[in-house]
């Protein structure tokens, strides 16, 4: 078929029906209630206990041993399916402490302005611009390993995102006009606060928490894989990985893959959350 | 029928539809248009925004911004049906035969190319064995004509100022001698001043090369000025066409007069300016029948039932049941 | 700007919970002993001079010594492992920029359509994937099963070229070492793809973003409409001028380059920055490990400046 406009026809047909959106958010709800759901009934479908040998070391995938064994003779199956909790554990404490710290910080910040804004969003700034993952190992190295220190770690990181989120928003709603004729008529504080700024802020927030907690995952992982994160035996999928990886070249390939494949579908689902929704609540831009 | 003369006209548009996909359904930007044009004719195409007439201007040169995509209709220049040639065909008479100058002079040119390389570009797309100094020494002579500082030439177009850049608009839109110039809005972004400048150059440039000029625009003092017949555009559908003094001096169809009225007027200023009540209809669910009728201060029975169809009066066109 | 990172650095790995030397010397030590690592590392003074030593060393391009085997100056060690990272860096920045700018591109030009939805539903699932695995993913399919390419170390041993920049690349060539070259280019293949494409993904929808703002514009439609090929409406007039926000974008993502060096290095036996910042952690080389951070935040704010400059020289408008 031709096109009459001076555009290649190529590019004008087979439109994809709006909405299409709507599929990638809903693929990351499927995919992370089914994780989510593993996470809580891990401990009555694993069938081995992971901390433990239960049989040889290092055998292949066979049908008592689902996803093979690793070098200590565990089950990865149940390892993999425990590593869930702490993975969730840690991201959604890291992300819980950085929302609150950073949305404490950006509201005051943003609504005493003068000096002591400009120092925090310089703080601020500087904290964003460096590596996350640089400054957790930094912050995981300096604290030691364990579930809590690492959940403070990754916090850190995170904190300028909602910071600067806030803060705008924070900055952008005291310019409103709306926002004086409220107080004109005698709106308190608290009123305006919650009524304006955090209704407009909604739909962002939902977005950066979804994507930031696919983000945390990942960093929660890379400080296990690097050796900064849970100690053993936990399971934990960035812990196995590294532990996988030396027995890379001699071809045992169940240890690595599994477990990164669960990160891959946990973060996949939070991020396709995250991206459904922002396509959804935003509006797309206009054409001509 | 349409023309004056007796020579074939240099472009006949027929039954042309345009339409846009837009998320609440589809809407008709250019509803069932026909109309010709002869050489050496200017013809003026009025309306409110979204009328529908940049759309037209767009579809002659089948440029028309995905989604929107001409569905039925023919373009014939000098007989030849623009809308059937295959692209590579079409990219040779665009900017060639037919061109465009459009309507923002700071946005319609790169940022990151020289003014000269614009040209020179152009010059070499359409001749691919030209020299660049020839194209470089066309440029130049160009720059004359269009009361361009040579030294100029150097320039980026952030460098210049807005009624230079509309010169240099105009300079690409008749650097290769076309036959049919499209001007979609040229002055609106101008100041009146520079405007005044920028149509002296355009009036001048146009009876010096016998151009064939659509002046799509919704200032009627320039439509005034410059044209020799005028169409009228309401809701993606010509209303009224004809010759440019006789519209303005008898104007048929409520909406022209409308119009005209709501212009204010230098002379009269005692007569106050009358808009027409009311908004542009929404092109996805427009009104039945004719589609000015909620706004129409004549609009009796046959309005709401049935569309108006072109009838002819005199020298012109009119779509109106009033004139059934 | 710096200077706050540096002070926040200070602050992180002196203030923070968790004692370094207790680390070091194990929690039976004898208080003496303990006493007396203190004082070497100068952590039993007030915290604000030791505040200004750090800045004054660090002024002076002064890193400290190293805890452990002969205490090299940081610096040195630092300047050694760098040229590792910076090649890595650029591999991967070259992946990461001609897969995500062609895919972002396609995706704005043909927007709405199957194609653009498929490639940025790509972009999203290939940034999802941990950077360590796909490394490992990739060692595994070409290095163990298919032996084309080698898994670990930047070149056989026995062809590292005699370095002046210390890049094997560029050494290899100025020595005239065809052997070297190819081997440095084999071992840097996996690890740039591994880098390169999980990062591609954001830039597969930065440039599609700017490139459907700069498709709107009428110099787009206006040079369509002098019958301009579409190749060089897409390339010299879109792409082009998108270009130039996505450039400043590669100085931001320059941090994500870097920490994702850090996870790639350690996969791949790469011996860059990263890899000594792990190393040195697990020796609880307390100075270097300092001196790494430090190095990594000035290595950011320098790029973040070159990338200022270059916009500068890039677009006319700010030229004239």
């Amino acid at each position: 078929m031709k096109s009459l406009s001076g555009i290649p026809a190529r590019l004008l047909l087979r439109k994809v029906p709006k909405g299409a959106e709507v599929y990638l958010a809903v693929a990351g709800a499927v995919l992370l209630v089914t994780v989510i759901s593993l996470t809580f009934l891990a401990p009555y479908i694993a069938p081995y206990n992971p901390i433990i040998e239960v049989g040889p070391a290092l055998q292949p995938p066979s049908s008592q041993y689902p996803l093979g064994t690793d070098h200590l003779g565990r089950d990865v199956y149940s390892r993999v399916l425990y590593g869930a909790i702490v993975a969730l554990e840690v991201s959604a404490i890291s992300v819980l402490l950085s929302s609150i710290v950073g949305t404490v910080l950006g509201l005051f910040s943003g609504y005493s302005g003068g000096k002591m804004d400009r120092v925090f969003s310089m703080v601020m700034d500087s904290v964003y611009a460096f590596p996350g993952l640089i400054l957790a190992i930094a912050i995981a190295a300096m604290m030691g390993p364990g579930l809590v220190n690492m959940s403070i770690a990754i916090a850190v990181v995170y904190i300028p995102t909602y910071f600067r989120m806030i803060r705008g928003q924070v900055l952008q709603t005291r310019e409103q006009l709306y926002v004086e004729a409220a107080r004109a008529l005698g709106a308190k504080n608290s009123t305006i606060l919650f009524r304006y700024i955090f209704a407009n802020i909604m739909p962002s927030l939902v977005v950066v928490l979804s994507l930031n907690v696919a983000d945390a995952i990942l960093t929660e992982a890379g400080l296990s894989y690097l050796g900064l994160g849970i100690p053993p035996p936990t399971p934990d999928w960035g812990f196995d990985l590294s532990k996988g990886k030396s027995y890379l070249p001699g071809g045992y390939w169940w240890m690595i893959t599994f477990p990164g494949i669960m990160i891959l579908i946990v973060v996949l689902g939070f991020s396709l959350l995250g991206e459904g929704l922002n396509e959804i609540l935003s509006p797309r831009l206009r054409e001509r | 029928m349409w023309g004056l003369g007796q020579m074939p006209p240099l472009l006949n548009v027929q039954e042309l539809v345009v339409q846009y996909s837009t998320l609440r359904g589809e809407v008709r930007a250019v509803n069932d248009v026909s109309f010709s044009l002869e050489t050496a004719a200017t013809l003026g195409l009025v309306g409110e925004s979204a009328c529908g007439k940049s759309t037209l201007g767009f579809s002659i040169l089948r440029i028309v911004p995905p989604p929107g995509r001409t569905v039925a209709g023919k373009i014939e220049l000098q007989g030849v049906n623009l809308l059937n040639l295959p692209l590579e065909e079409m990219r040779r008479i665009r900017g060639g035969q037919v061109s465009m100058i459009f309507q923002d002079p700071m946005t319609s040119l790169n940022p990151l190319m020289r003014i000269r390389d614009h040209f020179i570009e152009l010059f070499q797309t359409h001749d691919p064995s030209i020299k660049k100094e020839d194209a470089l020494g066309r440029t130049t002579k160009l720059f004359d004509a269009l009361g361009i500082a040579g030294d100029r030439i150097e320039d980026y177009p952030h460098q210049f100022s807005g009624g230079m850049r509309q010169r240099v608009m105009i300079g690409l839109a008749l650097a290769l001698d076309p036959k049919l110039v499209i001007a979609d809005e040229p002055t609106t972004s101008l100041d009146v001043i520079v405007e005044a400048q920028v149509l002296e150059l355009l009036k001048l440039l146009k009876e010096k090369h016998r151009l064939t000029l659509i002046l799509i625009t919704h200032n009627i003092g320039i439509v005034a000025e410059m044209t020799d017949r005028v169409a009228v555009m309401y809701a993606g559908q010509i209303v009224e066409i004809g010759p440019t003094g006789d519209m303005f001096g008898d104007p048929l169809h409520p909406y022209t007069k409308g119009l005209l009225e709501s212009a204010p007027n230098v002379l009269h200023p005692e007569q106050s300016m009358r808009p027409i009540p009311g908004n542009p209809p929404d092109l996805v669910s427009p009104p039945a029948g004719c589609k000015f009728h909620p706004r129409c201060p004549k609009v009796f029975k046959p309005c709401p039932l049935r569309e108006p169809l072109p009838i002819s009066q005199g020298s012109r066109l009119v779509a109106c049941h009033l004139y059934d | 700007m710096i200077f706050i990172l540096l002070s926040i650095i200070f602050l992180v790995l002196r203030v923070m919970p968790g004692d370094p030397v207790l680390a070091m010397l194990g929690d039976k030590a004898p208080m003496s002993q303990i006493q007396e690592m203190r004082h070497r590392l100068g952590i039993d003074r007030p915290l604000y001079v030791q505040f200004f030593d750090y800045l004054f060393n660090l002024l002076r391009g002064n890193l400290g010594n190293s805890l452990i085997w002969g205490r090299r100056p940081i610096a040195v060690e630092i300047l050694e492992h760098f040229p590792a990272t910076l090649e890595l860096t650029i591999g991967s920045m070259i992946v990461m920029l001609l897969v995500g700018v062609f895919t972002g591109a396609q995706s704005a030009y043909r927007r709405d359509s199957p194609t653009d939805y498929g490639l940025r539903t790509f972009g999203i699932l290939i940034y999802s994937i941990p950077i360590f695995w796909f490394g490992m993913v990739l060692q595994l399919i070409f290095g163990v099963y298919l032996k084309w390419l080698p898994i670990a170390g930047r070149i056989d041993p026995f062809l590292t070229p005699r370095g002046i920049t210390g890049l094997y690349t560029i050494d290899s060539l100025l020595a005239g070492n065809i052997l070297s070259f190819v081997s440095t280019i084999q071992h840097l293949i996996l690890p740039s793809l591994t880098l390169g494409l999980v990062l591609s993904g954001i830039f597969t929808r930065l440039t599609r973003v700017n490139m459907l703002d700069i498709l709107r514009q009428d110099f787009v439609a206006a040079a369509r409409a002098r019958g301009l090929k579409e190749t060089t409406v897409l390339y010299k007039y879109a792409l082009r001028n998108a270009f130039i926000p996505i450039l400043t974008m590669i100085g931001l993502q320059f941090a994500l380059l870097l920490a994702g060096a850090v996870l790639t290095e350690t996969t791949f036996s790469w011996p860059g920055m990263g890899s000594y910042l792990i190393e040195r952690i697990s020796y609880r080389d307390f100075p270097a490990i300092q001196g790494a951070v430090v190095f990594f935040a000035a290595l950011v704010a320098a790029v973040s400046v070159a990338v200022d400059m270059i916009y500068a020289y890039l677009d006319p408008r700010i030229r004239y």
